[in-house]
């Protein structure tokens, strides 16, 4: 399970940090997306990976350490999640709105001298 | 009342002079004087005589910062200076300013100029007072530039703050060796350690640090040229800050360390050179000014590098006259820039070449500036003949028998003074060649009081000086010099000595030399003063500006792009190679992993990985493809939240990934086509083939190295964290059995609200740049596929489309679901504390029932019947939020502490109501508000009517 974790986190990392290189800002908004992606799954992943142990002590009695699912990597990455999806409505919007004003959509706000 | 009451007052005056009408120069002036005659009685009251009085109040006890007052008698003289000359000019400026000046910002400034030259007298800290000293300069840089639509005062005041605050940077270098020396800031503590000090390696670069601070703010060679620049501030400034006492805190402060620093032989040669070259060269250029402040400043000049090279000298006697002739050069000086100010104000020049005979329309000033100048030449009966003499029997005494050199400088100061006070009063004398720009005649009788009252103290102690200002002056030598201190007497009478015989002779040089220099040099005539006019200071410090700002261009250009690209890939590079360098690669890790991959798993994430892939090849390409992929990485990464274990995430990024792929596809419209289209089959140039493989070298390289650290970290066993403490506490502290729930709104609740905040800003930000939203040209039409003439629903509106068109079936499903939605979210809110759910992923829930009602209705049906508010939803989810946390403070317990009511209701039964709920119902709406406002902002630009920017071409053709 762990390997696959770690390749899976490698591919969306490597795939967001090939689109944000790229000079289009519609590339660098999905590119973010991926690298948040890659990202919220590493800091979730710090916590190590847990299968059925759900961070939810409903079992009587004192919890013991391996029977649950580490709950503060989630609490961390949950409200990420959230803020990821207000920084991309920020990226959009600077994005549309930087090719009104400047006619193009490439990163520098003008076309590269050919 | 306390000392820190003197240092606070002038600050607070300070606001609010700052809040009152723009015209009310009466209210402003009483309330300034009011607070420097508070100060003046204060400072007399808490003084005891031979004493020093401390306050002190506990900053950081921890690492023993502590703010530190204290009032012994130098700071008291320079305290009586500062506030007494303050109430003068407060009353003086209440007439010179203009009623079309803005006086609040003038007032404010002055007050707080006031609070932080007191905090430098007063500070018994050297940090402490290191930082008032800054806030002198940046008050002094504000009032310089207070008609700052001149561009002389705003180069003049760039050029006094960058001298001053870069002196005062050295100044704080040198503080800190000091304080390193001795091993404390405290000013009594280094005062007391001079042993130490003086026999320390560090003792010689502390002083010079020190002396370039003290050089710099009071004007002394090589930093003297800021001073006459100084000139464009208005008058009460120039005789306030740059005579009386801001330039004096230099002096001050050589004085203040004078028992710690001085009688060394690098001392003497530093400070006593620096002032000898200064007074030489400002009396020298005083002379040849035409503007009468001019003529003033190079006074000053040459004035403070006379106390300077008393300083330097290093004799306790030396250190008296310094004293001394700062007290009778703020009275005489003061009084000669408000007569000026007088003569500018009445006349509307200062310019000495045109000026002339003003005795016949303005006697009473005139008469009050003759007297001031011939204080200032050193006049018998004067104030400043007195210590002018001191100055001249110190010099004859420090070269012995042999050495004359330091009197012949005395005796040419001397002569130059005379000189200039002569040519300062030439304005009175003769005929004018033409008329004034204004006819002249006497000021308002309160405009002329503080120069009368300076002149008349100028004359009493001129004439009396033992019982006039002896006393005062004696608190403030036993300040410095303690047991140390001299025999001296003031008095007028000292019988015939060399001393004397020097001021005579001076007198009589310096009219004979006035004489010469008019009828054979056409003083009156002369533009620039001969010879010095070439070391321009003024010229080279814009130069060296002009090189800095040159040479960081230079270097931004050769170090720096504009381009984002690069920036980001040194940014990447930096990521991806600090850790390699930090750490080096892992080391070998444990085989096998202790967990076996699920097949189902791998079939995952070939799936996910493939999307990512995907969407990052048809980023370029196919927009909507691009997004839908991400949009699969966003659902396999769901599906992998909830299989590792983590319900709450599963669901929160389900949700979010949803709107954001709405949240783009509104967004996708205004976007422009594809620049070269695949059709032309257009071959990239070689050199951007080496960059695309360079970036995938690099993209493949990250992920690669994400992957290893990923990998290197999950085969480590978990370190004892602090999650077994949430684990154990959530159910019977937090009363939830949701650990996740429970740490985002009561462990973390704190951590929780500012990320609300955040979430609530971000969504004002997007709602204000959309406000100003201009589309490119050519998105602003309808899209081709809303005008095709051959489908029938381009002919309906949303609205129509939902209510009888083709998506009759689907709007009416569309509406019965919403209440379904509803109670889905209320499902998720009211079980989160316990189960998965909560206010994030209610709020998401809610706000996507909301969306799917616009998708399919359009927004005039929609808002047509539901008064939807976001920002509403936002301000009272964080209010929500914010008074559960305050709530706790109503029980004496810490911001956010929670608390788990247990209600008996009477069907319900038992109900557990954590606090916790309410900040949850914040959350809950601040989520809802935010999601909707920024997508419903954006959903709008479609229904808006955009202006079509105007192109150049058309708009020359209609012309």
């Amino acid at each position: 399970m762990e390997a696959v974790v770690a390749i899976a986190i490698g591919v969306l990392f490597g795939s967001g940090v090939w689109l944000i290189l790229r000079p289009r800002t519609f590339q660098i908004t999905i590119g973010l997306m991926l690298m948040s992606y890659a990202v919220n799954l590493f800091i979730f992943v710090m916590g190590r990976v847990w299968i059925d142990k759900a961070p939810l002590t409903l079992k009587p009695g004192i919890p013991a350490i391996g029977d649950y699912a580490d709950p503060l990597s989630q609490a961390l990455v949950l409200t990420a999640i959230v803020i990821g999806f207000a920084t991309t409505a920020l990226y959009l919007v600077i994005m549309i709105g930087a090719r009104g004003l400047t006619g193009t959509d490439h990163v520098d706000g003008k076309e590269p001298k050919a | 009342m306390t000392l820190s009451a003197l240092v606070l007052a002038p600050f607070i005056g300070s606001l609010v002079a700052a809040s009152l009408p723009t015209n009310a120069r009466n209210r402003e002036a009483w309330l300034a004087g009011a607070i420097a005659l508070f100060g003046l009685a204060t400072t007399l009251r808490l003084y005891v005589p031979g004493q020093t009085v401390y306050e002190r109040i506990a900053w950081i006890p921890a690492l023993g910062l502590e703010f530190t007052l204290r009032l012994d008698g130098l700071a008291w003289i320079f305290a009586l200076l500062v506030q007494g000359i303050g109430v003068l000019v407060v009353l003086y400026a209440r007439y010179y300013m203009s009623p079309a000046d803005p006086v609040p910002r003038f007032f404010a400034f002055l007050l707080a100029f006031m609070g932080a030259m007191l905090g430098v007298v007063l500070s018994g800290n050297l940090i402490q007072m290191v930082v008032f000293w800054e806030l002198t300069s940046i008050t002094s840089f504000l009032l310089i530039a207070y008609w700052h639509h001149r561009a002389d005062a705003r180069r003049g005041a760039r050029m006094a703050f960058t001298v001053t605050a870069s002196g005062g940077l050295c100044l704080l270098a040198g503080v800190l060796m000091l304080g390193h020396i001795v091993g404390s800031y405290d000013l009594d503590a280094v005062l007391a350690a001079r042993e130490r000090i003086q026999s320390h390696a560090l003792y010689l670069p502390a002083l010079i640090l020190i002396a370039i601070g003290c050089l710099s703010k009071s004007a002394q060679f090589p930093f003297h040229f800021w001073l006459p620049h100084a000139m464009a501030a208005p008058t009460p400034v120039s005789a306030y800050l740059h005579s009386a006492t801001m330039v004096k805190a230099g002096v001050f402060l050589l004085m203040r360390l004078w028992p710690a620093l001085s009688g060394s032989e690098a001392w003497t040669w530093s400070i006593a050179g620096a002032g000898t070259v200064t007074l030489l060269l400002g009396a020298f250029a005083a002379i040849f000014q035409r503007d009468m402040k001019g003529l003033l400043a190079y006074s000053t000049i040459s004035h403070l590098g006379l106390i300077t090279t008393l300083l330097g000298i290093g004799t306790p006697l030396a250190m008296v006259g310094a004293l001394f002739h700062t007290l009778n050069h703020a009275t005489f000086k003061a009084s000669l820039f408000m007569a000026v100010g007088i003569i500018d104000h009445e006349t509307g020049t200062r310019d000495m070449g045109v000026l002339r005979g003003l005795y016949r329309q303005m006697p009473y000033t005139a008469t009050l500036a003759i007297v001031a100048s011939s204080a200032m030449a050193g006049v018998p009966l004067l104030n400043g003949f007195l210590s002018k003499e001191m100055f001249f029997a110190e010099t004859l005494l420090v070269g012995g028998d042999s050495n004359w050199w330091m009197s012949y400088a005395a005796m040419a100061v001397g002569v130059f003074g005379v000189v200039y006070s002569l040519r300062f009063i030439t304005v009175f004398f003769g005929q004018a060649a033409a008329p004034f720009p204004r006819k002249p005649h006497e000021p308002p009788r309160w405009m002329r009081f503080p120069v009368e009252l300076l002149v008349l103290i100028c004359l009493v102690v001129g004439i009396a000086p033992g019982i006039s200002i002896g006393p005062v002056l004696h608190q403030g030598v036993l300040a410095v010099l303690g047991p140390d201190t001299p025999h001296y007497k003031l008095a007028v009478w000292h019988g015939f000595n060399l001393p004397l015989l020097m001021s005579v002779l001076a007198l009589i040089l310096g009219a004979w030399l006035y004489q010469v220099l008019l009828r054979r040099f056409q003083l009156d005539r002369r533009e620039r003063t001969p010879i010095l006019y070439r070391l321009s200071g003024a010229q080279a410090y814009e130069n060296a500006m002009l090189a800095l700002s040159r040479a960081a261009a230079f270097w931004l250009h050769r170090l720096g792009s504009e381009r984002l690209q690069a920036q980001i890939l040194a940014m990447l590079l930096i990521l991806v190679g600090t850790p390699l360098w930090l750490v080096g690669l892992p080391e070998g890790w444990r085989a096998p992993p202790p967990q076996a991959a699920d097949p189902y798993f791998v079939m995952l994430w070939l799936a996910g990985g493939g999307c990512a892939v995907a969407a990052a090849w048809q980023a370029k390409y196919h927009r909507l493809a691009a997004l839908a992929l991400a949009g699969g990485t966003g659902i396999v990464t769901a599906i992998t939240f909830l299989w590792l274990s983590a319900p709450d995430l599963a669901l929160t990024q389900l949700m979010v990934e949803t709107v954001t792929t709405i949240l783009i596809l509104l967004g996708l419209r205004w976007l422009p086509p594809r620049l070269t289209p695949k059709e032309l089959q257009l071959t990239p140039p070689w050199h951007v083939w080496l960059r695309r493989s360079r970036d995938l070298l690099i993209a493949i390289g990250s992920g690669l190295g994400m992957a290893l650290l990923c990998y290197a970290v999950l085969l480590r066993p978990l370190p004892e964290g602090i999650a077994a403490f949430f684990l154990e506490k959530a159910a019977p502290e937090g009363g939830g059995t949701n650990a996740v729930n429970v740490l985002l709104v009561d462990f973390r609740g704190f951590d929780t609200l500012g990320e609300i905040t955040v979430l609530c800003i971000v969504a004002l930000t997007v709602y204000a740049l959309l406000r100003r939203f201009r589309p490119a040209p050519e998105s602003i039409a309808i899209p081709a596929q809303q005008t095709s003439p051959l489908d029938a629903a381009t002919r309906q509106t949303p609205a129509e489309q939902a209510n009888s068109g083709y998506l009759l079936v689907a709007g009416i499903y569309m509406r019965l679901l919403l209440p379904f939605m509803g109670i889905t979210a209320v499902y998720f809110f009211l079980r989160g504390h316990n189960l998965p759910g909560g206010g994030f992923v209610a709020g998401l829930i809610f706000a996507v029932a909301l969306i799917v009602q616009y998708m399919l209705a359009g927004t005039h049906w929609v808002e047509a019947r539901m008064h939807l508010r976001p920002h509403r939803w936002l301000g009272y989810g964080l209010m929500l939020a914010c008074a559960t946390g305050l709530g706790a403070w109503a029980f004496g317990y810490p911001f956010l502490t929670s608390h788990t009511a247990h209600l008996d209701l009477p069907v319900l039964g038992e109900l557990h109501l954590p606090s916790a709920f309410f900040f949850d119902l914040g959350v809950f709406c601040t989520v809802v508000g935010s999601t909707m406002l920024i997508l419903v902002a954006l959903g709008h630009q479609s229904i808006r009517s955009h202006r079509m920017p105007e192109r150049p071409d058309a708009r020359q053709e209609r012309s």
